[in-house]
């Protein structure tokens, strides 16, 4: 693989930059493999990246429908952070937080990590209060975390909205200063290329149509470009899980929903960190380009759509207009959505499942973006190793039968009672 | 935006109506010894269909009544709304 670097840009810009190899090949589905990923987003892409670098099982195959880079991975807000009270999701990401850090450096592809911070704004005594417990977990977890008060956020973010009668005043904010942004894009990208490159089989196009399951076993699956033989496959399809499951007589503790974004038109550089309206439910972040991309809540009901609809859009920005007046007057370039594998307790699902060969990782909800390498490290280790890793361990499927809930904000699938 | 013909009041915009889950989702029977995985299939696990779904949804701002309403999840298009207790075959 030609490594990319200043000296072989200027190599070939002799040439008019026409002979880069290609980033990653096309190839025709071979007849068996060792494991297949079905699902070529961020998640399956860097399971697959660690499968072969961390386990040298580089016999794998990864099965996309569409293209890569297509689905949430390029459909995110591009939101990086580890700012979890509980430890299952706090060590899980800040083990995460880790490997972002590494990242361009790990897969010679510039993500365009932007550890600008994050600030979660407190509109109330109480929401203070919660917001110094869940720091303080943080920092007992290795996590930084500050607790600013309404002057410091001022300093910070003067172009929000802190005038005396609002209905919602700022009174402080939880920051992470260690979070921030990566360009989604390259991420995907960046673990393709590399995946590639140690000889795993990206296979585009190409749609699972059933499983071969016999006493409790999985020989191999079906797609639409012929059958393919494993002893293990993982399930990397986060809004599409149910579909699968449904192949597999499976029925999951997940539901299918859409979640939207938008972007601005782009501005001159007003906001440096992400921000998130603590009222509500509406962040914000600005963008290399200066569009102010934003995002909020579920549309609220069951959708396979992958757009949205303009009712929570509305609410979504009648938040962010509250908390930023100046919202108001940008116009909107662009709008999209994606959708959502939401699991019952908000926290995900990375596990074996009762039928040998069989592995699952959904559930990501809000936050799948922000746990594609954590995500893809220890969902490699369940595959490579039969087991889970103790990263993982928490994030069991029969949590929700034995009790052993994670319920971070109590935000699951039902955004009605939150 | 979705318009769902409540069975009660007519045909109104989704600002009125609130989301309720999957309907057929049935309450393990009372007096009569449930299992946890009957409890777990009635708590948390859904099939979350693509496609043809049958959903509750309550006509919060207007009537308050529950209704069931026949939907799409890919394209949205609403088939049926029936009232809560309405027997559908």
């Amino acid at each position: 693989m030609q490594k990319y670097s200043i000296f072989n840009l200027v190599k070939n810009a002799f040439s008019n930059h026409e002979n880069w190899d290609l980033a990653w090949k096309d190839p025709t589905p071979k007849e068996e493999y060792d494991v297949v990923i079905i699902g070529g987003g961020g998640h399956g892409l860097a399971t697959a990246y660690y499968l072969a670098k961390e386990h040298n099982i580089t016999k794998v195959a990864i099965i996309e429908k569409g293209w890569i880079g297509g689905g949430n991975v390029g459909r995110n807000t591009t939101i990086i952070r580890s700012n979890y009270m509980h430890d299952e999701n706090a060590l899980f990401s800040e083990f995460g937080m880790d490997l972002w850090r590494k990242m361009s450096q790990d897969l010679n592809y510039n993500v365009m990590f932007s550890p600008r911070g994050i600030i979660n704004l407190a509109h109330s005594d109480a929401q203070m209060n919660t917001y110094a417990r869940r720091g303080n977990s943080m920092r007992l977890n290795g996590i930084d975390a500050v607790l600013l008060n309404r002057e410091q956020v001022k300093e910070i973010i003067p172009m929000a909205d802190f005038s005396e009668n609002v209905r919602f005043p700022i009174f402080g904010g939880l920051m992470q200063p260690s979070a921030g942004t990566a360009r989604h894009d390259a991420v995907a990208w960046g673990y393709a290329r590399q995946a590639d490159s140690m000889g795993v089989d990206i296979i585009q196009n190409c749609e699972v149509t059933g499983f071969d399951v016999t006493a409790g076993k999985i020989n191999g699956i079906r797609t639409s470009r012929g059958n393919i033989k494993t002893k293990k496959v993982g399930l990397c399809v986060a809004g599409s899980t149910n579909i699968l499951a449904e192949k597999l007589n499976m029925t999951l503790p997940i539901e299918t929903h859409l979640l939207q974004a938008c972007v601005s038109e782009p501005v001159k550089p007003i906001l440096d960190r992400v921000v998130t309206f603590g009222a509500g439910h509406f962040y914000i972040s600005q963008s290399d380009k200066g569009e102010m991309v934003m995002g909020g809540d579920l549309d609220g009901y069951n959708s396979y759509a992958q757009r949205g609809n303009l009712p929570t859009l509305q609410h979504v920005l009648t938040e962010g207009i509250a908390m930023m007046p100046f919202l108001s007057k940008l116009k909107m370039l662009r709008t999209w959505g994606g959708i959502m594998d939401m699991s019952m307790d908000g926290s995900p699902i990375i596990d074996k499942t009762h039928i040998d060969g069989l592995y699952l990782n959904c559930g990501w909800c809000y936050g799948g973006f922000k746990a594609t390498p954590a995500s893809g490290w220890t969902f490699a280790h369940t595959i490579a190793q039969d087991r889970v890793h103790e990263l993982n361990a928490g994030f069991s499927l029969n949590r929700f039968s034995t009790g052993y809930l994670i319920d971070e904000k109590g935000l699951g699938t039902k955004t009605w009672i939150s | 935006m979705l318009h769902i013909k409540c069975p009660h009041c007519g045909m109104r915009s989704q600002n009125e109506f609130s989301y309720g889950g999957d309907a057929s989702i049935k309450r393990p029977e009372l007096n009569k010894e449930i299992s946890d995985e009957e409890w777990d299939n009635f708590v948390y696990n859904r099939k979350s269909l693509r496609g043809k779904h049958l959903e509750l949804w309550q006509h919060l701002s207007g009537c308050r009544q529950w209704i069931k309403v026949e939907r799409d999840t890919a394209t949205h298009e609403i088939f049926n709304t029936y009232k809560a207790d309405e027997e559908i075959f």
